[in-house]
């Protein structure tokens, strides 16, 4: 515990050092760099990068929660089920689409920028969510589900006090899944001009510096297990007070 | 007043509960009794319309239940499920405030009744009302279903196997507790076991269920001395009729004057607990103690003859 501790607020600091402090590390980079030529990215500062790169994925996985969510919801009432199928064939189309293919097709329709980027994130991120979502509805514990009947809780209440929260770590495995999937996926966003720490890696492939490609992927590798990190212990919390951890494991 | 009128509830063409009619009246308990797979839980179910039934109606003080939407019956009905069924998400104070605040009741009165309730069941208030129930032992989890069911004082109360998973002592402890709130509030109470010790402990009225029939519907007395057929002869236990006979009794009904020594015990002591502590201490008489005259007793010839008595 107290060892995960440390090697947390280590990575965080690094993370840290590395958005806002880049020139630290020239030392680091500089051997991967070309003879005489940048080690540290400058076009752009990298925290205004983070944060977009960011911005984007989180756009993306709330508005993909949210679709995902409703679908499982609906699909998981009575009335839906016969919807369930088709609903799993939508969210597995996003899956089976390569994202470049999304971008190059969604470029003629909404332009360079971040339009492409976020459309290929939200289909991607559809998936994981949708599955957990549908799986953590419909599979609460039977006689918890009959006793908010039985005290005469109407459906509507039903689903926000007991079916929601008592899903809810199951749907967060979910987004979880999704929004590490998309801060790895987002970084090909700036093949169409998205600002994404994409850049930073792009431009270390375009001009064969791989100083920027190991800066621009050791930053989004950083967010990547920091985010899952903080996800997993929630998910953790979470599933203790519900004692889910009681059920065995 | 409750009156069950040709209920029958089908799966797959099988009848789980066989037109089942019977009337409790307002401010008894009523013991379901049957072994398993008999159709009491879904019999029990049909009142609050858990289950919809196939044919036949249900009417409370004479309105049909059919006449309310379910989820507005069910908040004047307790429900205490078989197993618990408690909200794993909540506190044991949220759990059992459920229904009180379904019913828009204010904080403090919430507040005062959770902790009336755990009283009522033995369980530390301060100690109880903030863990999840993750956190109790499954009597415990089993009392908060009960309270839950009661919070509200509801003037009709089902309950299926409440008291299941409790041990002997707390067991009986919880059964006297219930009596005596049903008692004190008028409560009009329908409990499923499948102990039918405790159905003619706890019930004014027994019913036995046989696959999804209801086989007889009587007193405790009645179905002791009278079973109506073989499987409720066996559901009372043979050769334990007498005795069970003899737990119904106070002491008081056969208490006469007479001199004996030693401490008097209370008139309301079963005649089954009297004639063991004349067989343990060998005596043949123990005095009882009576409210408005000087100690009388009971005499083990008296018992004999009582237990003898049922034809
Ligand atoms: N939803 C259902 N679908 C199909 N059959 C059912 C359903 N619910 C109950 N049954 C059947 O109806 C019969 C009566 O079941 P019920 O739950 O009422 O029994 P019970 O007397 O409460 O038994 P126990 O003492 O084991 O709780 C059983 O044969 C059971 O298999
Ligand atoms: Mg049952």
């Amino acid at each position: 515990m107290k060892a995960g501790l440390i090697l947390r607020l280590v990575l965080i600091a690094l993370l840290l050092a590395l958005v806002l402090r880049p020139e630290w590390f020239a030392f680091a980079f500089a051997p991967f760099a070309p003879e005489g030529g940048p080690v540290i990215y400058q076009r752009a500062s990298l925290l205004s990068l983070s944060l977009s790169h960011l911005g984007l994925v989180a756009a993306a996985s709330l508005a993909a929660t949210v679709l995902a969510g409703t679908l499982a919801i609906l699909v998981t009432r009575p009335a839906g089920a016969a919807f369930r199928p088709l609903s799993r064939t939508i969210t597995n189309l996003g899956q089976t689409f390569p994202p470049v293919a999304v971008l190059a097709l969604a470029v003629p329709a909404l332009g360079f920028g971040a339009g492409p980027t976020l459309v290929a994130l939200f289909l991607y991120g559809l998936l994981p969510i949708f599955e957990n979502a549908v799986t953590g509805l419909s599979t609460l514990p039977p006689s918890t589900v009959e006793a908010a009947r039985g005290i005469g809780l109407n459906r509507w209440q039903r689903l926000v006090r007991v079916e929601l929260p008592l899903a809810f770590p199951v749907i967060l495995t979910g987004v979880r899944l999704s929004v590490v999937i998309a801060l790895g996926t987002a970084t090909i966003g700036s093949t169409v001009a998205a600002k994404t720490l994409g850049e930073v890696i792009i431009a270390g492939l375009l001009t064969n510096n791989t100083a920027y490609v190991l800066q621009g992927g050791l930053i989004v590798g950083l967010f990547a297990v920091l985010i899952y990190d903080a996800l997993v212990s929630l998910e953790v919390r979470l599933a203790r007070r519900l004692g889910l951890e009681r059920k065995g494991r | 007043m409750i009156e069950i009128d040709q209920i029958s509830k089908l799966y797959a063409g099988k009848a789980a509960v066989d037109s089942v009619s019977m009337t409790v009246e307002t401010g008894t308990i009523t013991g379901i009794v049957g072994t398993s797979g008999s159709g009491k839980t879904t019999l029990l179910r049909m009142i609050n319309r858990l289950v919809e039934p196939s044919s036949g109606e249900v009417r409370i003080n004479g309105e049909p239940t059919s006449s309310l939407a379910p989820h507005i019956l069910r908040r004047r009905i307790g429900y205490a499920i078989q197993g618990h069924g408690l909200f794993p998400h909540y506190t044991v104070a949220r759990n059992i405030a459920a229904v009180p605040r379904l019913l828009g009741w204010s904080k403090d009165k919430i507040a005062a009744r959770v902790d009336e309730l755990l009283d009522l069941f033995s369980m530390e208030p301060s100690q109880f009302r903030d863990r999840y129930p993750a956190e109790l032992s499954g009597g415990q989890q089993q009392r908060v279903g009960v309270a839950r069911a009661l919070a509200s004082r509801p003037d009709l109360l089902l309950m299926d196997e409440p008291f299941g998973a409790l041990d002997p002592i707390i067991r009986s402890r919880a059964q006297d507790d219930l009596r005596r709130i049903q008692r004190t509030l008028g409560s009009t109470i329908m409990l499923v076991t499948h102990d039918m010790e405790e159905a003619i402990h706890l019930g004014d009225q027994v019913a036995v269920m046989d696959a999804g029939r209801l086989v007889q519907h009587a007193a405790p007395a009645e179905i002791i001395r009278a079973p109506a057929t073989d499987f409720v002869a066996e559901m009372v236990g043979g050769v334990e009729r007498p005795l069970r006979l003899l737990s119904l009794i106070p002491v008081a009904d056969i208490t006469e004057d007479g001199p004996t020594d030693g401490e008097a015990i209370d008139p309301q002591t079963s005649l089954r607990d009297a004639l063991a502590m004349c067989l343990w201490a060998g005596r043949e008489a123990l005095p009882v103690a009576r409210p408005d005259a000087p100690p009388g007793r009971v005499t083990l010839d008296a018992i004999r003859a009582r237990a003898a008595d049922h034809q």
